[in-house]
Parts: C-alpha cells; sequence; structure tokens
C-alpha cells in the first residue's frame, strides 16, 4: 500500500541551529520524488526525518492523512536504502532479505516465496546462498534494494544509493532502480547530489540549498524553467551574463547584452514590460549559443577548445572580459582554432531572464 | 548525520547498571582510601600527619626516587631496544620472523616476576651462568641484584610491548611517503629521523605510557631480584602488609600519592600525543626487503638475540621445572617431580585460578560488549564518565587497586574480604580494558547505518543488538577476552594484596614458593602458566586471524 507523504511548516533543529526553517512539500502517491541538492542542503536530514531516524521539532510530517512525527521507525513501514548499503555481513543474501519478513512474523514459506520473488524480480537469485563479501557493490546494491521493498513498505526511501558505484555501473543500476520502482508502484523518496542521476530516475525533483526547497518540478521543468539562478547553475552547466531588458516597439520587451546585441523576449511574465531598462541576469546553457554566421550577436575570441567526441566544447572571451562555454556537435563543425574571432547569437526562445538578484525568473511558465 | 533520539530504553538501565559497579567496585574504594589518607587511623581525627611523614623522611623518599629511576629507565631502555627491533623487522626480510613474532609476544604474556626469578636462576650469584664462567674462564660477572637486575628484567619483560606498537605504526606508514622524502634527496639516516621517527612519534608516546605505568606499578620484580632496592610498591605493600590494623593509613596515603602521579604522567602524555596526532594508513606499506652482507647478518643477529634473550626466562623456567630435585635442590637426572609436588602441595591454587578466571571472563565478555556499546554508539555524557571509568585501571597500580577494595570491603555493610568475590571484582575491573577495546574497535567498523536498516524493516532495539550488532562484534569481544584471560591468570600486584589460603592463585604460590626456595614447584606451576598463555595466543590467532595483539 502505497502513500501520500506531507510535510506542513517542518522544522529541524540541532541544539540552536535551525538546519531546516519551516518546510511544506507534498509527495504523491506512487511518486518517484528526488531531493536534490548540494551536500549540506538538508536533503539527507529530510530524508531520515521521513524514516524516523532524526526528530522533528516543529510542523507534522503525514503518511496519507495520518500524522508520522512520533512513530518509531520500525512501525512507519518504510523501506530503506542506505548509501552504504547496510546490508549484514554476517547474513547470507537469501537471510538479509528475509530479516525484514522474520520481524513480521511471516511464515516460513511464505518468506521463502516473497524473497524468491523479490530476488527474481532485482535479478539476482543466483547469488541466494552467498555471503555479502563476495557479492560485487552492484549487487549488494540489489540486495539492499530486494531487502528494502520484500516487506511490501508503504514509502521506500533511498539515501544517495548509486554513490558508491563506478560511473557504468551507476547508470546501469540507476535505470534498474527505476523499473523496479514502476513495477512494484511504491511512492519512493530519493536523495542525490547528482544532478544527471536525479533527472534520469525521478518523476518530481525538489531542489534544495541551506535547508529551503528552491523549486519542485518535472526534470523537463528544473532544466528549462529554472526557478532561479541557483537552480540554473546547479542543474547542468550554464553562463550566466548580465543583461538590461528595454522596453521596445508596440510594448514588447528586448533584451539588451553588451552594446549591439538585441533580441525581443515574447515570452516573459505580463508584469515585467518596463518603461525604462532594467539591469537583469540571464541564463545561457552552453548549446543555447550558436556560432553566428550573419555577425549578429556577441563578439568575443575563442581562448580554448576540447574535443570530446560527440561535442566539441569551446571557451569563448567576451569583449568585456567574461568567459562563456560553448557546446556544438562535433559532427556539424570542425574544430575551431584558438585566437579566432567569433560571434555568438542566442536562441531566444529558450534563454531565461532573472531579475538583478537572480532569485526571481522573469520568463512566463517559470513558477514554483 | 547524528542526532539519534534520545529514549529512555532498556540501554538507560544497561548503563545505569554499569554505571552502579563501577561507582560500588571504582570510584568507592579509591575515594575511601583518599579519606583514609587523610584521617588518623587511631583518633579519627583529619589530619596531614601520613603526608608529612612520607614527605619528610628520606628512606620513603628514596623508594620514589628508586622508582622514578628504574621506571624512567626501563621506558628509555625499551624504546631503544623495541623501536630499532621493528624497524628492522618491518624493512627486512628476516628468516622466520613470523616466528619470530609469536615468540616475542608469547615472551611479554608471562607475569614479570618470573623473569626475575628465572634471571637469578641464571645470572645470580649461584646461577648457572655465574657459576659457568667464573669456574671456567674465572669471570667475575656483575651484580645482577637491585638495580640492573630490575632493569634487565623490566626491559626484557616490556620491550616487546614497544615493539608491538612501533611494528603496528610502521605498517600504517605509506611507503610512497618514504618514496617522495628519497625523491627529494633525503635519504638514509636522515629520512628515518625527518619522516619516519615524527610519524609514529604518538605511537611511541602511547606505548612508552604503557611500558612506564607497568614498570612504575610492578611489584614482584623488585621484590625478588631488588634486595632491598625498594621501590614505591614495595613500599606500599611492606607498609600495608607488615602493619596491618595499625598503619593501613600510610599504606593509603602513599597511594594517593601514587596515584596522583600516575595521573599527573598520564595527562601530560596525553596532552603532547594529541598536539603530534596523525592518522594514517597505508595504501601501500613498506615492504620488507632482503639485506644484502653485513647488514643482513647483523639485522638477523640483533633480532635472533632479542628474542633468545626474551624467552630465555621462561625457556629455563620449563627446563628446571623437569629437573630432578632433592628437597628444594635441583640434582642430575630429569622427573615429573615437581610437577608431583606442585599438584599436590597447591593443586588449590590451579583449581582457584581457573575457577576465578573463568568467572571473571564471564562477566568481562558481558560488561564489555554491553559497555563497548554504549561507548561507541550510545555517545553521551553518561558514556563519556564510563568511558573515563574504564581507561583508570590503566593508570592505579594493581596493589593500590587491591588496598584500596580491602580497606573498604573488610567491614559492614559489605564484607568480601577474604573471599573470591573481591579478587574476580578486582580482575574484572583491571582486565576488563583489553576486552572493552578490542570490541570497540570492531564496533567502530560497524557503520551506523547497519543497525538503522535493522530497526527500519520492524526489529527492535534488542532484537538489533542481538541478531545483527553482537554477530558483528563478536570476533573482537572473543579477542579481547582471550587476552584478558591471559592477562588474568598471569596477575600477582592484586591478588598477592587479597588472596588468603582459600583464594591462592598460581601466580601467589609461584611467588610464594620463590620466596620459600622451592624452585622446584614455583617452575612447574609457571610452565603450566606458560603452557595455558601458549594454546590460549593459538586460540586467539586462529579465532582473529591476526597475527598480532593489541594491548
Amino acid at each position: 500500500m502505497s502513500v501520500a507523504i506531507s510535510f506542513k511548516d517542518i522544522v529541524k533543529k540541532y541544539g540552536d541551529t535551525t538546519v531546516i526553517p519551516e518546510l511544506s512539500l507534498d509527495i504523491q502517491k506512487g511518486e518517484f520524488f528526488t531531493l536534490l541538492g548540494p551536500s549540506g542542503c538538508g536533503k539527507t536530514t529530510l530524508l531520515r526525518m521521513v524514516a524516523g531516524f532524526n526528530s522533528i521539532e516543529g510542523g507534522d510530517l503525514g503518511f496519507n492523512d495520518k500524522v508520522m512525527n512520533t512513530v518509531p521507525p520500525g512501525k512507519r513501514n518504510i523501506g530503506m536504502v542506505f548509501q552504504n548499503y547496510a546490508i549484514f555481513p554476517h547474513l547470507n543474501v537469501a537471510e538479509n532479505v528475509a530479516f525484514g519478513l522474520q520481524n513480521r512474523k511471516v511464515s516460513k514459506e511464505e518468506q521463502q516465496r516473497r524473497v524468491g520473488e523479490i530476488l527474481d524480480t532485482v535479478q539476482i537469485e543466483v547469488y541466494k546462498n552467498r555471503m555479502p563479501k563476495n557479492l560485487s557493490g552492484g549487487q549488494q546494491q540489489r540486495v539492499a534494494l530486494a531487502r528494502a521493498i520484500v516487506i511490501n513498505p508503504d514509502v521506500l526511501l533511498m539515501d544517495e544509493p548509486l554513490s558508491n558505484l563506478d560511473a557504468q555501473l551507476r547508470v546501469d543500476m540507476r535505470n534498474a532502480i527505476k523499473r523496479i520502482q514502476r513495477e512494484v508502484g511504491i511512492t519512493t523518496v530519493y536523495v542525490t547530489h547528482d544532478q544527471e542521476e536525479a533527472m534520469a530516475v525521478s518523476d518530481r525533483i525538489a531542489v534544495m540549498k541551506s535547508g529551503i526547497i528552491q523549486q519542485v518540478g518535472t526534470p523537463r521543468d528544473v532544466y528549462q524553467r529554472p526557478a532561479n539562478l541557483f537552480v540554473a547553475t546547479f542543474i547542468g552547466r550554464t553562463n550566466v551574463i548580465e543583461a538590461q531588458l528595454e522596453a521596445g516597439a508596440e510594448g514588447k520587451a528586448v533584451l539588451r547584452i553588451g552594446s549591439s546585441y538585441t533580441f525581443e523576449m515574447p515570452e516573459l511574465l505580463p508584469e515585467v514590460t518596463p518603461a525604462d531598462a532594467v539591469e537583469v541576469k540571464i541564463s545561457v546553457r552552453p548549446e543555447e549559443f550558436v556560432l553566428s554566421e550573419d555577425g549578429l550577436g556577441l563578439t568575443g575570441k575563442v581562448v580554448n577548445n576540447v574535443f570530446l567526441g560527440l561535442n566539441t566544447h569551446l571557451v569563448v572571451e567576451l569583449e568585456n572580459g567574461q568567459e562563456v562555454e560553448i557546446i556544438q556537435q562535433s559532427a556539424v563543425s570542425t574544430v575551431v582554432d584558438i585566437g579566432r574571432k567569433v560571434t555568438l547569437a542566442i536562441l531566444s526562445g529558450t534563454v531565461n531572464v532573472y531579475d538583478a538578484s537572480g532569485e526571481r525568473n522573469l520568463n512566463r511558465g517559470a513558477h514554483l | 548525520m547524528s542526532g539519534r533520539m534520545k529514549r529512555l530504553d532498556i540501554w538507560s538501565l544497561i548503563t545505569f547498571i554499569i554505571f552502579a559497579g563501577y561507582l560500588v567496585f571504582l570510584a568507592l574504594p579509591l575515594f575511601m582510601l583518599l579519606i583514609k589518607s587523610f584521617f588518623d587511623g587511631t583518633t579519627g581525627e583529619f589530619s596531614l600527619a601520613y603526608f608529612h611523614k612520607f614527605f619528610s623522611k628520606a628512606y620513603y623518599m628514596n623508594a620514589v626516587w628508586n622508582s622514578i629511576k628504574v621506571t624512567v629507565s626501563v621506558t628509555l631502555l625499551s624504546i631503544l631496544v623495541a623501536g630499532p627491533l621493528a624497524y628492522i623487522m618491518t624493512v627486512a626480510k628476516i628468516k622466520g620472523s613470523a616466528t619470530v613474532r609469536i615468540l616475542i609476544l608469547i615472551s611479554s604474556m608471562s607475569a614479570p616476576f618470573i623473569g626475575a626469578y628465572a634471571w637469578i636462576l641464571l645470572l645470580g650469584r649461584s646461577g648457572v651462568i655465574t657459576t659457568f664462567l667464573s669456574s671456567v674462564f674465572g669471570i667475575r660477572m656483575p651484580d645482577i641484584y637491585g638495580f640492573s637486575g630490575i632493569l634487565l628484567v623490566l626491559t626484557l619483560q616490556l620491550s616487546p610491548l614497544i615493539f608491538m606498537y612501533v611494528s603496528g605504526a610502521l605498517k600504517n606508514v605509506d611507503n610512497s611517503l618514504m618514496e617522495a622524502a628519497e625523491s627529494m634527496n633525503c635519504t638514509g639516516l636522515r629520512k628515518m629521523w625527518k619522516i619516519l621517527v615524527p610519524l609514529i612519534t604518538p605511537t611511541l608516546l602511547a606505548g612508552g605510557l604503557l611500558v612506564f605505568m607497568r614498570a612504575f606499578a610492578d611489584f614482584g620484580t623488585p621484590m625478588l631480584i631488588g634486595e632491598g632496592y625498594r621501590t614505591v610498591p614495595v613500599l606500599i605493600f611492606n607498609e600495608f602488609i607488615s602493619e596491618v590494623g595499625g598503619d593501613d593509613g600510610f599504606a593509603a596515603a602513599i597511594s594517593v600519592i601514587v596515584v596522583l602521579f600516575a595521573v599527573a604522567v598520564f595527562l601530560v602524555q596525553k596532552f603532547v600525543a594529541n598536539r603530534k596526532s596523525y592518522s594514517m594508513s597505508a595504501l601501500n606499506p613498506i615492504e620488507p626487503k632482503k639485506l644484502k652482507g653485513f647488514a643482513n647478518v647483523a639485522a638477523h643477529a640483533y633480532v635472533y638475540l632479542f628474542t633468545l634473550l626474551a624467552l630465555l626466562p621462561q625457556g629455563y623456567v620449563a627446563y628446571t621445572s623437569f629437573l630432578k630435585t632433592s628437597g628444594k635442590i635441583f640434582v642430575d637426572g630429569y622427573s615429573l617431580d615437581s610437577y608431583r609436588a606442585a599438584f599436590s602441595k597447591v593443586g588449590d591454587s590451579i583449581y582457584n585460578t581457573f575457577m576465578m578466571a573463568s568467572i571473571t571472563i564471564i562477566i568481562i565478555t558481558l560488561a564489555a560488549v554491553l559497555i563497548a556499546y554504549v561507548t561507541v554508539k550510545r555517545k553521551g555524557a553518561v558514556a563519556n564518565v564510563l568511558d573515563t571509568f574504564t581507561m583508570l585501571p590503566y593508570i592505579v597500580p594493581g596493589s593500590i587497586l587491591g588496598i584500596a577494595l580491602l580497606v573498604t570491603f573488610n567491614k559492614e555493610p559489605l564484607v568480601l574480604s577474604g573471599t573470591a568475590v573481591i579478587l574476580i571484582a578486582a580482575f574484572v575491573i583491571r582486565r576488563l580494558p583489553y576486552t572493552i577495546r578490542s570490541s570497540a574497535a570492531v564496533l567502530h567498523q560497524v557503520n551506523d547505518s547497519i543497525e538503522e536498516a535493522a530497526i527500519s524493516l520492524g526489529a527492535s532495539t534488542m532484537r538489533t543488538f542481538f541478531k545483527i550488532t553482537v554477530p558483528m562484534m563478536i570476533s573482537g569481544v572473543f579477542a579481547g577476552a582471550i587476552i584478558s584471560w591471559i592477562s588474568i591468570i598471569t596477575e600477582l600486584s592484586t591478588s598477592i594484596i587479597l588472596y588468603t589460603g582459600n583464594t591462592r592463585t598460581m601466580t601467589v604460590a609461584v611467588y610464594t614458593e620463590v620466596v620459600r626456595g622451592n624452585y622446584g614447584v614455583a617452575a612447574a606451576l609457571s610452565t603450566l602458566l606458560t603452557a595455558i598463555t601458549v594454546v590460549s595466543l593459538l586460540l586467539f590467532f586462529k579465532l582473529s586471524g591476526k597475527k598480532e595483539v593489541t594491548m
């Protein structure tokens, strides 16, 4: 039985230090939800509050409509996957997976059946009788996952489960996790600091910083319409450039970058059509720059080029001295030599415009 | 991330019970000792007379200087002897080095006074070596009694500790550090002095402290081989035993001074060591290389000579245990007379030792599991105090703990003096730390999330502890328990204070038989002790899969 999870004005304090000030969030039933943020942002703290390992100093944590604040971890019916797997080293694979079932007084036959089933699902049934020390990292990961979901938990919690694996395995495992979660349909809360991993597995992502949620949205939302500059720079790579927003013809907003480069911005919020010029910051992803053929755009000089197979990265120094990063498909162009003068145009439809503080996205359709 | 919920649970109760045990059997006795030292024994009034007496008489101060002289010399000499030994065994391929390590370990596990008595047999006035040299070559050996004898015995007995400590530290020194130094043209002795010595300084300090405390507290060695060279433990023993009922207040006063001194040394060591500690773990440890020519011969000679000297006492004692005896004298020929005599005369001491040590080790195992868990996984104010309590036996000499227990439990409401209970209590307090440390070391490796995993899967606190935590720490517990066991059966300084006719242990029996000149029986008992030690150590190696012991 999956549940919806609600956080209402949740507060976490360690002594006098407030780590999470009044956080509210709703996670839907059956959703794969990811808490994403740099280390120390409070994502693990939040997860451990759901698990019951961290106390809650204010507000309510609810599973469906039941307040869970003081329910001990063992009674929450959660399945948890730990960063270091926390496999019991003295029990074999089957015994590890059966541990939670034994605590639930499930009959021997039932235990065997369910353990067999779940080992089949995570594809490690052949290692059933192995001891953990004879398993690879990825296999241990699967045991941890099987152990967490075999008890039919209401919520599956995962704390950076892939951070101890090497790069290739990480990609394989995240696909496996996503597939298994879809099969069993458990509400899942997933913690990671890896934005690519978050985008690969999640239905929705909450980006956190200093205990505060910066944005909640689908992977596409947080990448294409980041709510503020922090999200824009944390998710993917981006170039932040100073610009001015001016009133153009027919009350349309025009973005001016440097002295001569301007283009219309039709997709801004209605209230931001300015009479006088205002300072703004724009976030341009490396792939949103194109080398201009018609001479219109920002002029600069190539200072570095890196060929990476599929893509080529260019670093261009603009006239004001700022360096920006550009990604081009290697196939469509030859490598641009260092020192060459280039003109960069921006794909105006995708660029994000922020107020001068970087706190607010001025594009239409970029809300929390 | 920390932030475990503070719950009043079964662990609070367990902590409380252990805490109460320490209060009754350690804190209270030490406090009673303090009280006794400040109140006149006959009038019951507050008085500083004992302290005045101690500091004003050259007789007593002399013992203090003797003790300091012995202790400092033994500590320095042990470092000088065992430091190079550990270095050689780390960098050079020595033939049979695994065996050498085990032999050195065995030599350190016996009771020091057995070494003293063996060296008397070897180098004493009528010792075999002395008589051999004087009759064949006419060489007169220097006098072994007094300071030089104590120095010889304690250095050979305690330098293995330094050896084990330094070997352990050297194993954690990454070879790339050495190579880095060499690449910057820092080689040979300069490399050792500039890189290696600073890295192992914290270890030298820790090992040095252990040697210092053991040498300082040792009672049997100066008693046997000192011949009038009085050290403080001898002084305390004489004051306490010879004037029972009369002036144990004075013994208490000396004890208080000794404990304060030991605490001061401990704190200074801690202060210095804390400022110089590094955390190291070697990805590529230093590999022993095969030396060539003279260096190879010298390295082997040094290692073998040390091992031989360290094992000589136990070996010779074992040899004499099989000699034919006539009365108290060894005569030509071999027999098992000494063993027969030992079993018939002091068989009860063998039984006592096994009985009391077994009960002690059961209590120690239980307590160590619980204490290790509380101090490692349930950090807090109470756990910290508990941690300090478990450290105290390192500082308080055994004879002083014995006296403290005796003055506390020789009157109502709790009369324990003369019973096995008081000995067991003393053994538990003194030998618990080995098992705690070994258990805690394993527990430190166990990530908190293992328990959280069990709890999140619905296991209760107790089920988690018994099904998950205990099985994971059991290897450390057993390994520590074996070391505790060996150190219980070879314990002398507390038992000699606490024993009565019914609770005599093997070490006490050996000691009294040596004093009486009954060398055959003493040798048989000592050899038995050595045999048990060796068997226990082999068990330790088998169980722990380790090749060394952490003290």
